[in-house]
C-alpha cells in the first residue's frame, strides 16, 4: 500500500515538474518546443472548438432570447429576454418534478449499476476460469449492445400480450399480469428502463473493478494473511483502498452517463410516457425545443444540464488531483 | 449477491493459498450463481435472435418457447426487403467508418503533441480535453441544429439531412475521448526510440507517421472501437438532423419505423436489432482485450 503510494507520487512528481530543472530527464530529451505541437493539435483542436465549443456558447445564448418557430423562420424579431426562459423553469412544477425524477433515476441507476458490476467483480475472482470467461463473455455482449436495441427487446421481454415476462408471471399463477402494462405506472416504467440501463453498464463496472482487483499485488494480500487478517479484513482494510481511485472513476463515469441517458427513456417509454410522467431532463429539453418549439426554453434546460455535469466534472477533477494523478 | 458474501465468509485463509482464485477445494456455489447471473444476462441478446428467427404468425399468437421447431428467415426478409434495411445499414456503415478513420486520425496526432511535447499550455489543453469529454453532448442538439442549417447553405455536403452532418458532429464527439485514450498508449513508447530515430535521420512528421503509428496501432484500434461504437448507436442526432430525407436515414431510426401502435412488429424490430447488434459484438469481441487495457490507461491516465 504504502510502495504503492510513494511510487506514484514520485512519478508523478517528476511528470510535473517543469523541465528547465536538471533532475527531470524525461521531458528535457522530448522534442524541443515550437510550432510543432500546434500543427499536430490544430485540426483536432479547430474541431472542438467549432463543434463544441462554439455550439455551448451558442447554446447560452439561444437561452437568453425567447427563441421559438417564429423567429426561427424569421417571422418575428428576435428579442433579448435575459433570464426569462430560467425564471419561467424554476416556477413551473413540471421542472422540478423532471429535475426530480433525473436526479432518482439517475442515482437510482447509479446505484445498481455499481452494486451489480462490483459484486461481479468480486464473484469473478473466484471463478473457475471457464466460468469467468463465460460470464466475461456474456457481460461483453449485453455492453455491445446499441442502446435502442437494448431498449427493443426489453420493450419486447416486456409487453403486455406478448411479452415473455407477463405470461411466465401469469403461468406461475400471477393472474393479476395478463394484459399488465410495465410502463403505464410511472414507477414501473422507470424501473423498467433502469433495468435495461443497469444490464447494458454493469459490464463496464465488472471489467474496470476486476482489473483493479487483479491489479494489487499479491504478496500484500500474502502478508496480511501471514499477519492473521481474516478474508473480510483484507476485502475492507486492504483491497477496498487500493481500489477507491477506481471505484472513483467508476462512479463518476456512471453519474455522467447515467445523468444524460436519452434514447432508453424515449423509446422505451414513448417518448417520456403517459403525460410527461418518465420524462427526464434531457428528453425533457428535447421536447420542449424540437417538439413544442420553445428553442429558448429547452436551451435553458440545456444549460442546466450542463452545468449540473460541469459541477460533477470538477469533482472529479479535484479527486484526480487528490489522487496524485498526473496530467 | 448473496453468493458473494457466502463465498466471502467461505474464504478462510487455510483454504486458498492462491490470492483468489480456487484452491484444492471447489467452490460449487459461487461458480453456480456465476452461471445463472450470466444465462440472466445473456437472455434478452438470446431472446432476440430467437425471436428473429421465429416464424411471424408464433409471434403474433405470442409462443413463448424457448426454442422454434421452424426457424425462417422471414423476418430478416422483410427488413431487408420492404424497409430498404439494407440501405439504412450501409448509411450507419459509411458514417460510422469515416468517423472512426477521421477522428482517429485527428485524435492520434493531437495526443503525440500533448505527450511527447513539453510546452506552456499543454496541461491547461489537457483539462480541456478531460472537460470536453463530459459536455453533455445531448444538450448541443439544438445550436449544433442551427449550426448544421447554416453550414448546409454553405456546404450542402454537411447540411441537414444529409450523412456528412452526422459525420461531423460525431467526429467532434469522438476526439475528446479518443485523445485521453491515446495519450496512454503514445506517451508507452519509450523516449529513446525518437533519439533513435532522430539519430537515424527520421524527425519530426516522419517519426511520427513511420515509428510511432505502427507501435501505436493496437491503442488506435481500441480507441476506434468507442468512437465507431458511439457513432452506429447514435439515435438522437439521427434524429434530429435527418429529418425528411429518409434515404439518408441511419439504422437506429429505421428501427423505429417499426414501431406502429398496437401492432408491433416484433419480429422485424428483433431481425432488425439483430442486423444492429451483430457488427457491433464483432467489434467488440475482436479487440477485447485491449479495450481492457485501453480503458485501464484512460481510467488510469
Amino acid at each position: 500500500m504504502t510502495a504503492l503510494a510513494s511510487a506514484k507520487a514520485k512519478t508523478s512528481g517528476t511528470r510535473n515538474r517543469k523541465p528547465t530543472t536538471a533532475g527531470s530527464s524525461r521531458r528535457r530529451s522530448l522534442r524541443k518546443r515550437g510550432l510543432e505541437p500546434w500543427l499536430y493539435l490544430a485540426p483536432a483542436f479547430i474541431v472542438l472548438i467549432a463543434l463544441l465549443g462554439y455550439p455551448i456558447f451558442q447554446l447560452i445564448n439561444v437561452s437568453l432570447y425567447d427563441y421559438r418557430q417564429a423567429q426561427v423562420s424569421g417571422k418575428a424579431p428576435l428579442q433579448f429576454t435575459g433570464l426569462e426562459n430560467y425564471q419561467k423553469l424554476v416556477a413551473d412544477p413540471e421542472f422540478w418534478s423532471v429535475l426530480g425524477n433525473t436526479v432518482l433515476f439517475a442515482g437510482a441507476c447509479v446505484v445498481l449499476t455499481l452494486l451489480v458490476g462490483t459484486s461481479l467483480a468480486v464473484l469473478a475472482t473466484r471463478l473457475r476460469p471457464w466460468v469467468r470467461t463465460a460470464l466475461f463473455v456474456v457481460s461483453l455482449g449485453a455492453w455491445a449492445t446499441p442502446a435502442v436495441t437494448g431498449s427493443a427487446v426489453w420493450l419486447f421481454l416486456f409487453d403486455p400480450t406478448l411479452g415473455l415476462v407477463n405470461k411466465v408471471l401469469v403461468s406461475v399463477g400471477l393472474t393479476q399480469f395478463n394484459g399488465y402494462s410495465w410502463t403505464y405506472d410511472k414507477w414501473s416504467a422507470f424501473g423498467l428502463v433502469a433495468s435495461e440501463v443497469v444490464w447494458c453498464s454493469f459490464p463496464f463496472v465488472l471489467v474496470t473493478v476486476y482489473a483493479g482487483i487483479q491489479a494489487i499485488s499479491t504478496e500484500v494480500i500474502e502478508a496480511a494473511r501471514l499477519d492473521g487478517a481474516s478474508m473480510p479484513r483484507i476485502a475492507r482494510s486492504i483491497m477496498l483502498p487500493m481500489l477507491r481511485p477506481i471505484v472513483i472513476v467508476v462512479t463518476i463515469q456512471s453519474i455522467i452517463w447515467n445523468f444524460k441517458i436519452f434514447s432508453q427513456i424515449y423509446i422505451m417509454t414513448n417518448g417520456g410516457g403517459i403525460a410527461g410522467q418518465n420524462l427526464v431532463l434531457n428528453v425533457y429539453g428535447y421536447q420542449q425545443a424540437f417538439a413544442a418549439s420553445l428553442y429558448g426554453l429547452g436551451s435553458a434546460l440545456g444549460v442546466i444540464m450542463t452545468a449540473l455535469l460541469m459541477i460533477i466534472t470538477l469533482v472529479y477533477l479535484r479527486i484526480l488531483k487528490r489522487t496524485g494523478e498526473a496530467l | 449477491m448473496t453468493a458473494v458474501e457466502v463465498s466471502l465468509r467461505k474464504n478462510r485463509p487455510a483454504e486458498a493459498p492462491q490470492k483468489f482464485r480456487n484452491g484444492g477445494r471447489r467452490r460449487w456455489g459461487a461458480d453456480a450463481a456465476a452461471l445463472a447471473i450470466a444465462l440472466l444476462v445473456a437472455f434478452p441478446l438470446f431472446w432476440m435472435v430467437l425471436s428473429a428467427l421465429k416464424p411471424k404468425t408464433a409471434l403474433d399468437a405470442g409462443d413463448a418457447a424457448p426454442f422454434t421447431m421452424e426457424p425462417s428467415f422471414d423476418s430478416f426478409m422483410r427488413v431487408l426487403s420492404v424497409n430498404n434495411f439494407g440501405r439504412y445499414f450501409l448509411n450507419s456503415v459509411i458514417v460510422a467508418v469515416v468517423v472512426v478513420i477521421i477522428s482517429t486520425v485527428l485524435a492520434f496526432l493531437a495526443s503525440v503533441a500533448l505527450t511527447r511535447y513539453e510546452f506552456k499550455m499543454r496541461t491547461k489543453l489537457l483539462i480541456v480535453v478531460l472537460v470536453s469529454q463530459m459536455v453533455p453532448v445531448e444538450a448541443l442538439t439544438i445550436p449544433l441544429f442551427f449550426l448544421l442549417r447554416n453550414a448546409g447553405e454553405a456546404i450542402p455536403l454537411v447540411g441537414l439531412n444529409q450523412l456528412g452532418s452526422l459525420v461531423l458532429v460525431h467526429v467532434g464527439f469522438s476526439i475528446p475521448f479518443a485523445i485521453w485514450m491515446l495519450r496512454g498508449f503514445v506517451a508507452a513508447v519509450p523516449v529513446d526510440l525518437e533519439e533513435a530515430a532522430r539519430l537515424d535521420g527520421a524527425s519530426g512528421f516522419r517519426f511520427v507517421r513511420s515509428v510511432l503509428f505502427p507501435l501505436v496501432a493496437p491503442g488506435v484500434v481500441a480507441c476506434s472501437v468507442f468512437s465507431f461504437i458511439s457513432t452506429w448507436n447514435d439515435f438522437l442526432f439521427a434524429k434530429t438532423f435527418i429529418i425528411s430525407a429518409q434515404e439518408n436515414q441511419t439504422l437506429p431510426m429505421a428501427l423505429l419505423t417499426f414501431f406502429k401502435p398496437d401492432q408491433n412488429d416484433w419480429g422485424a424490430i428483433m431481425a432488425g436489432s439483430v442486423i444492429m447488434t451483430i457488427p457491433v459484438l464483432i467489434f467488440f469481441i475482436a479487440v477485447q482485450r485491449k479495450l481492457v487495457s485501453g480503458l485501464a490507461g484512460a481510467v488510469k491516465g
